[in-house]
Parts: C-alpha cells; sequence; structure tokens
C-alpha cells in the first residue's frame, strides 16, 4: 500500500466537465432503450399470457433469448456482427439503443406478464358481465391497475439499463465510462475519475428512485 | 316464448366431476328465483352459466331470446346477453382505480356510447336509488363492504338490464351491513327486476322469492313456493339442508 497517496481534488473536480460530456449519451441510451423496450415489453409481456399457443411461443421464446444472453455480448452481436449481414456499419449509439431496448424489453416483457396476472379474476368478469368486450376489460379495467403494479419494477429495471450502459464503452460510445477512460488515458488518474464516474450514475440513478418514490405515492392513490 | 331465461336438460363437468346435472329451468319476466343448496352443491356455477361466465357442455339455454351455445361457441350471442343481464358477485368486484361514479359510468360510456355527463346523471340517480348518493367522487376502498355492494348493484343496473344475476352477494359482509343490501334487493324486486339469486339468506328467500329452487350435488332436487319449500319440503335432502341451515 503505497501510504504517501494522496487523492488529488483537483485532477477529480477537472475531470467534470469533461464526463458531462458523456452524461448526455448514457441518458439517451437508457432512456432511449427503455422507451422501445417498453413498447417491446408490453407486446411479447401480452403475447406471452396470450391463450393460444402460437401466439404465446413467440413470446417467451424472446423473453427467454434476450434475458438468458449478456446485454454485452448482444450490443457486440449488434455493433460488430450484424453489419455482415447488413453490408453497412451500424452507428455505435443506435447499436447501444437498440441492446438496451431488446435486453430491457425482455424483463419489461416479464413485468407486464406479472402485473396483468396479478389482478383478481373477479375483474375482468365484472368486466365483461357489464357488457364490455375482452378489449375494452382488458384496456380499462386490468391495465390500469396492472400498470400501476409494474412501477416499482420498471423503476428497478430503469436503474439496471442505465448501468447496463456502462458496457457499452467497449463499442466506442462517448458515455460517461468512455469519457473516463479517454480522459485518463491523459492523466493517468484513475481512481479520481472512476470515483466521479460513479458519483455521476448515483445521481442519476437517485434522481430516478426520487422520482419513481414520488410517482408511486401519488399513483397509488385510490388503490 | 314468453321466459326470459330457458334451460334444458344443461350439463357442466368440470374435468370429470358433473358439476351441473340436466338441469330444466325457466324464468318468467318478472320473478324473483332464489337459489339455496350446500356449497359445492353446483348453485353458484349454475347463475354463472346463465351470463357466460362458465360455459356448459351440453344441453340448451336461451336469455333474453339470445340461444348461448355450448361450450362458449356464441360469443356474439353472449355479448348481446352481457349487455342485457346484469351481474352482482360475492366480493363485488368494484374497479379499484376508478371512482364510484367511474363504476357506473365505464359500461354506458363505452358499451350504449352515452356520453359521460349522461351517464353520470344517470349514476347519480342510480346512487341515489340504492342510498348512497353522497360517495359519488370516492374511490372503492373509501367505502364499507355494505356501501361497495350497493356500489356494485348500481354499476350492474346502469346497463338497464332486464335481468339480474346475484351470486351470494351479501356472504362477504359483516353482518351489520346485510341489511342494507337486501333492502336494496327487496325495493328492486319490489319493482319489477326479474332476479336469480344465490343465497344463504333463508329469511330472505322467505319473503321475497316467487320460487325457492334447491339444488343438491348438481340437481334441481326440489322447487316451488317459498313457503312450500321451507314449510313442508318434500324431498328428504331438501329437509336435512333446511333443518341444518334453519336451526338456531
Amino acid at each position: 500500500m503505497d501510504l504517501t497517496f494522496q487523492f488529488n481534488w483537483h485532477a477529480a473536480i477537472a475531470s467534470i466537465p469533461y464526463l458531462l460530456k458523456g452524461v448526455p449519451y448514457t441518458l439517451l441510451i437508457s432512456f432511449g432503450g427503455l422507451a422501445i423496450g417498453f413498447v417491446i415489453g408490453i407486446f411479447f409481456g401480452l403475447l406471452s399470457i396470450n391463450p393460444l399457443r402460437v401466439f404465446r411461443w413467440p413470446g417467451v421464446s424472446y423473453i427467454e433469448i434476450f434475458r438468458g444472453t449478456p446485454v454485452l455480448v448482444q450490443v457486440l452481436f449488434i455493433f460488430y456482427g450484424l453489419p455482415q449481414v447488413l453490408g453497412g456499419p451500424i452507428n455505435a449509439l443506435t447499436a447501444g439503443i437498440a441492446a438496451i431496448a431488446l435486453n430491457s424489453g425482455a424483463y419489461i416483457s416479464e413485468i407486464v406478464r406479472g402485473a396483468v396476472q396479478s389482478i383478481d379474476r373477479g375483474q375482468r368478469e365484472a368486466g365483461v358481465s357489464l357488457g364490455l368486450s375482452r378489449s375494452q376489460t382488458f384496456w380499462y379495467v386490468i391495465w390500469p391497475q396492472a400498470f400501476r403494479r409494474m412501477i416499482p419494477p420498471l423503476g428497478n429495471q430503469a436503474i439496471v439499463s442505465i448501468k447496463d450502459t456502462s458496457l457499452f464503452s467497449v463499442i466506442g460510445v462517448g458515455e460517461l465510462v468512455r469519457q473516463g477512460q479517454v480522459y485518463i488515458a491523459t492523466t493517468f488518474t484513475a481512481l479520481e475519475v472512476y470515483l466521479m464516474v460513479a458519483v455521476m450514475y448515483l445521481i442519476i440513478t437517485l434522481s430516478l428512485s426520487f422520482c419513481l418514490r414520488l410517482l408511486e405515492r401519488r399513483g397509488l392513490v385510490g388503490q | 316464448m314468453s321466459h326470459i331465461v330457458t334451460l334444458e336438460k344443461l350439463n357442466k363437468y368440470f374435468g370429470s366431476l358433473h358439476v351441473l346435472q340436466e338441469i330444466d329451468l325457466a324464468v318468467d319476466p318478472g320473478e324473483v328465483v332464489v337459489i339455496i343448496g350446500a356449497s359445492g352443491s353446483g348453485k353458484s356455477t349454475l347463475i354463472r352459466c346463465v351470463n357466460g361466465l362458465e360455459s356448459y357442455e351440453n344441453g340448451t339455454m336461451v336469455v333474453d331470446g339470445h340461444e348461448i351455445a355450448p361450450r362458449g361457441r356464441s360469443p356474439k350471442a353472449l355479448a348481446a346477453v352481457r349487455q342485457e343481464v346484469g351481474m352482482v358477485f360475492q366480493q363485488f368486484n368494484l374497479f379499484p382505480h376508478r371512482t364510484v361514479l367511474g363504476n357506473i359510468t365505464l359500461a354506458p360510456v363505452k358499451v350504449k356510447g352515452m356520453t359521460e355527463a349522461e351517464a353520470g346523471e344517470s349514476a347519480r340517480r342510480l346512487l341515489d336509488r340504492v342510498g348512497i348518493g353522497n360517495q359519488a367522487e370516492k374511490y372503492p376502498s373509501q367505502l364499507s363492504g355494505g356501501q361497495q355492494q350497493r356500489v356494485a348493484i348500481a354499476r350492474a343496473l346502469a346497463m338497464e338490464p332486464r335481468l339480474m344475476l346475484f351470486d351470494e352477494p351479501t356472504s362477504a359482509l359483516d353482518p351489520e351491513m346485510i341489511g342494507e343490501v337486501l333492502d336494496v334487493m327487496r325495493e328492486l324486486a319490489r319493482e319489477g327486476m326479474t332476479m336469480l339469486v344465490v343465497t344463504h339468506e333463508m329469511g330472505f328467500a322467505r319473503e321475497v322469492a316467487d320460487r325457492v329452487i334447491y339444488i343438491h350435488e348438481g340437481r334441481i332436487v326440489e322447487q316451488g313456493r317459498p313457503d312450500a319449500v321451507f314449510d313442508s319440503p318434500q324431498n328428504e335432502r331438501t329437509q336435512a339442508f333446511l333443518s341444518r341451515v334453519l336451526k338456531h
């Protein structure tokens, strides 16, 4: 252990403006990916609970494949692998968003499935016995209740996906970790800079937790 | 045919369990039919068949002129029947994310195409009718069980049903709240609503029913006017059941 080590506050603070350039990319990849992942999740989540096996099968397969493989492998596959098929390069940012979308989509499918299945059977019975069609019963009765139950696990998934974007430094997206690595390459202040990187992730995830807690408190009215 | 419900030789199975056996039942408009029987006798299953919450395997069923085929094979007729038949559940099944008013107006707006204003106005009239006109803006969880069940009745009535099904409407209620729900049902019966009621409230059955049906192990073993069934049951199973439930 180097007892003469001195934490270089100056280096830590000097790295901030540089690291901040990575924040928009981190946010864009994670929230862009999550937004698409939510749409994917609703689609495949509902497929996976369809009473007909022909619909259920693709839903379940998608979930198992993208939940069962690492997001790092998925992004490498998209960024390096797909261009061989497409015949042209894929933008790193696009590849990152696609990987988060597909990966979080699988988890969100499970969140959607669990929430919808947790709604009491009596709710559906009440809806159809009032003359509502199956889809009206779903969208006006089941979905609003299920959606409220999805908010906490969705928040959890958002935090996981935000942190997953740090892996995309390997394909050269200028997100937080990548910015840190580039900065360290010239200053050799790894400890200081990675600490600041960690703090920035923490600020993002803590703000999200805070917003979710507010939402949950408001969303639970009349539950 | 003037019957509002006609069941002929209706059979239903849960797997190998023959839960409804050769059920024949005809209900006239305005008639109040109370179905009694031990738990597991098939009485709830029977009324759940009438609006298609349960399908049946064979026999015939005609509800308000719509023939409902076995095994859920007539979804169109079923959709039509459900708009004309109201149902009240043991567990109320109110929509917890909607206010009392929102519970009542949902189906009239979405199914009948009424405007929110029209539906709201008629919902408030119904709430007055069931004695909770001042609770319209509350959520179900803010009401007592008895109030919730009265909202559920108002919600069903908002579709202006020609027949009301009650599946043990007071079984989940605290004793002191049973009366307020039965009062609403009594009033409905007096106004001429056709009702099919599954209940353990023998006092209500005796007072309000035009006909009492006793079901035992999926079969109708006895039926008749309430005084006849309660005071001089012919079937020994009915006698045994009544001696158990009427003993105090």
